[in-house]
């Protein structure tokens, strides 16, 4: 591949990293039609890094998820490559996938509730991944993994069922399901969009404990950007099934380039502040309905004729990779209004 | 000037599975008074379990409070059930929009018989009237004729709620209770809707109840607001003071769990029960 990869951080040798997304594209049938979901999105991930994937609905954020864990729908269509420590998921046999999926990758979803089987109690469904083990190992790793997850009374969490305890707490365990059997990559679907503020603080607190304390690299998706700056390294913002734009989480706020993610970041009403808000015309678009130029154009303030013809391809410019033909000349105007935001 | 509508010591207790004798007693709100003036708007702010939906259920007249009273245009509720006469001015006076317009809006409806069954049930106007009142709620939420024999399956997550609006627009009410109604919006739809209802407010000089969880969302529509938390109102005064000087407690803890530039997530010293 020539075009940088977005997630590699600056002076690291190439090699394989953790994980390497090499120009995946997907496409899936609905109502009778194959319809393109992700178009060409590259990125890797080093060992014990965090990458946010932030996204509207329809921007594929999810899809590109479930495509590291080759869980997408049967009959998927799958083009490029999804490499973990080299080595490619999707030509993995049957035997290294479940290995794959139940050791080295753990996966909490948005929703606790509909990922549990609500007859098995807490103790079943997290030693599931280790049922090979003896039953005396298992209990301790599972009362091991409540505890690291800040979850007291760990002996009598484990008889207990899914539907008595709070989603915060649930959510609490799938994080514990998640880490148990030792993962080097945490796929994190919207893993607290549906808890209480003061609870997505707690829960993202005890995931960002058990990340450091284990040196396991993340996916974090989500549609919140404020929310995976504060917990990632790197930002991936994803429109239309592309990735328009990468960066370092920590100055993504005053550098963002392009328009989209500046869009985004002056659409997000503040507690602080009142103002008339910036909106982005129209709505988010999927993949299939992109045309040939840039994905964004139909949307941006800023597009011209060039926008609608051809696709802008990634290009660096200082710590970003940014796909926008107008990057350089618009860097100015999209920093003026993210400091009045 | 009285308030347009006023709630005074606001109780709703729910019978629920559980206890020595099969059931137990939930309290949902209690000893929530507050009052808004006509073409005001009000928050009411808090997490699951903090009976804000349920305050906007009492006053939206789907449930009648355990105790308590609550007044619009400084006329007592009568405690339900209504008359078919008596809910239909109710209706004429409060609306409610909800968080989801795919379960809100009837899904196999298009806009147009949606709103003309509003304004059929409402107001004795023939048919081209209600006609020219279709066009006019559709161009004042922003969306066109072309949209009229739509249904709600085709047409994005905005226009979505940008026909609930104008359902709940049909009958002409003073207040609009919006309970969670751009939380399910993505972040650039959301900014739309907000700024739409902004307009609405001053153009039609309408009332709001607004119920949310996101304190972004409450400064932008609200001057005042009051902070729930189990039921009870723990802090209550103009938005723009409780969110920049807040002086309860679990007013800071809230705002103090919102991302933002340079925030890290933190865990609680304590937890509360069920956590």
């Amino acid at each position: 591949m020539n075009t940088p990869a977005p997630g590699r951080p600056h002076g690291t040798a190439p090699g394989p990293q953790l994980l390497d997304l090499g120009g995946l594209r997907v496409e899936l049938k609905t109502g009778g039609r194959w319809r393109t979901v992700i178009q060409g999105v590259s990125l890797s991930l080093g060992a014990a890094q965090a990458v946010g994937i932030v996204g509207e609905s329809g921007s594929g954020k999810s899809v590109t998820a479930r495509s590291i864990a080759r869980l997408l729908p049967r009959g998927a269509r799958v083009g490029g490559d999804v490499r973990f420590d080299g080595e490619p998921v999707w030509a993995m046999n049957a035997a290294r996938l479940r290995r794959f999926r139940a050791r080295d990758l753990g996966i909490i979803y948005q929703d606790p509730r509909a990922h549990v089987n609500e007859m098995h109690t807490i103790g079943d469904f997290l030693t599931e991944g280790i049922r090979d083990h003896p039953p005396r190992e298992r209990r301790e790793r599972a009362i091991a993994a409540l505890q690291a997850t800040g979850i007291p009374d760990a002996d009598r969490r484990l008889k207990q069922y899914p539907h008595q305890l709070s989603g915060g707490l649930l959510q609490r365990v799938m994080i514990a399901a998640a880490i148990l059997p030792g993962p080097r990559l945490l796929l994190a679907d919207e893993p607290t969009t549906a808890l209480d503020v003061t609870t997505q603080s707690e829960v993202m607190a005890i995931l960002a404990e058990q990340r450091h304390a284990r040196q396991l690299a993340m996916i974090f998706i989500t549609h919140d950007l404020d929310l995976a700056a504060a917990v990632t390294d790197t930002i991936a913002v994803m429109y239309a099934g592309t990735i328009v734009e990468t960066g370092p989480s920590a100055t993504m706020h005053e550098r963002a380039l392009h328009p989209y993610t500046a869009g985004l970041l002056a659409a997000r009403p503040q507690p602080t502040r009142v103002a008339s808000l910036y909106t982005i015309p129209g709505r988010p678009i999927a993949a299939y309905e992109s045309g040939p130029g840039c994905v964004f154009a139909s949307r941006c303030a800023h597009a011209q004729q060039r926008c609608l013809e051809t696709r802008p391809k990634p290009r660096q410019l200082g710590d970003h990779v940014v796909s926008c033909h107008r990057a350089e000349e618009l860097q100015h105007i999209l920093h003026q209004a993210l400091e009045r935001a | 000037m009285p308030a347009l509508l006023e709630a005074e010591n606001l109780r709703k207790v729910y019978q629920v599975p559980g206890g020595k004798r099969g059931t137990t007693d939930l309290v949902a709100v209690d000893r929530l008074s507050f009052q808004v003036q006509a073409g005001a708007s009000l928050a009411i702010v808090g997490e699951s379990g903090s009976g804000k939906t349920t305050t906007a259920r009492l006053i939206a007249g789907l449930e009648s409070p355990t105790s308590g009273v609550i007044r619009v245009d400084a006329q007592a509720r009568k405690p339900l059930p209504w008359s078919r006469g008596e809910r239909a001015r109710h209706a004429r006076q409060v609306q409610m929009v909800y968080q989801d317009p795919f379960t809100s809006l009837d899904r196999s409806q298009t806009i147009q018989a949606c709103l003309d069954e509003v304004l059929r049930y409402h107001f004795s106007q023939d048919r081209e009237g209600r006609s020219r009142r279709i066009s006019e709620l559709l161009s004042q939420c922003g969306l066109d004729d072309r949209h009229r024999h739509r249904r709600p399956r085709s047409l994005s997550g905005g226009e979505r709620q940008r026909a609930a609006i104008a359902r709940a627009l049909a009958a002409g009410p003073q207040v609009l209770i919006l309970d969670e109604a751009v939380s399910a919006l993505d972040v650039s739809i959301q900014a739309q809707i907000l700024n739409l209802l902004a307009s609405l407010r001053s153009a039609l000089g309408l009332t709001y109840v607004f119920i949310s969880h996101d304190l972004g969302v409450v400064r932008q529509v609200s001057d005042e607001c009051i902070v729930m938390h189990r039921g009870t109102a723990v802090e209550s005064g103009a938005t723009e003071t409780i969110l920049t000087a807040p002086k309860a407690d679990y007013t800071r803890q809230l705002l103090d769990a919102i991302p933002r530039p340079g925030w890290a997530p933190k865990r609680r010293a304590t937890h509360p029960a069920g956590l």
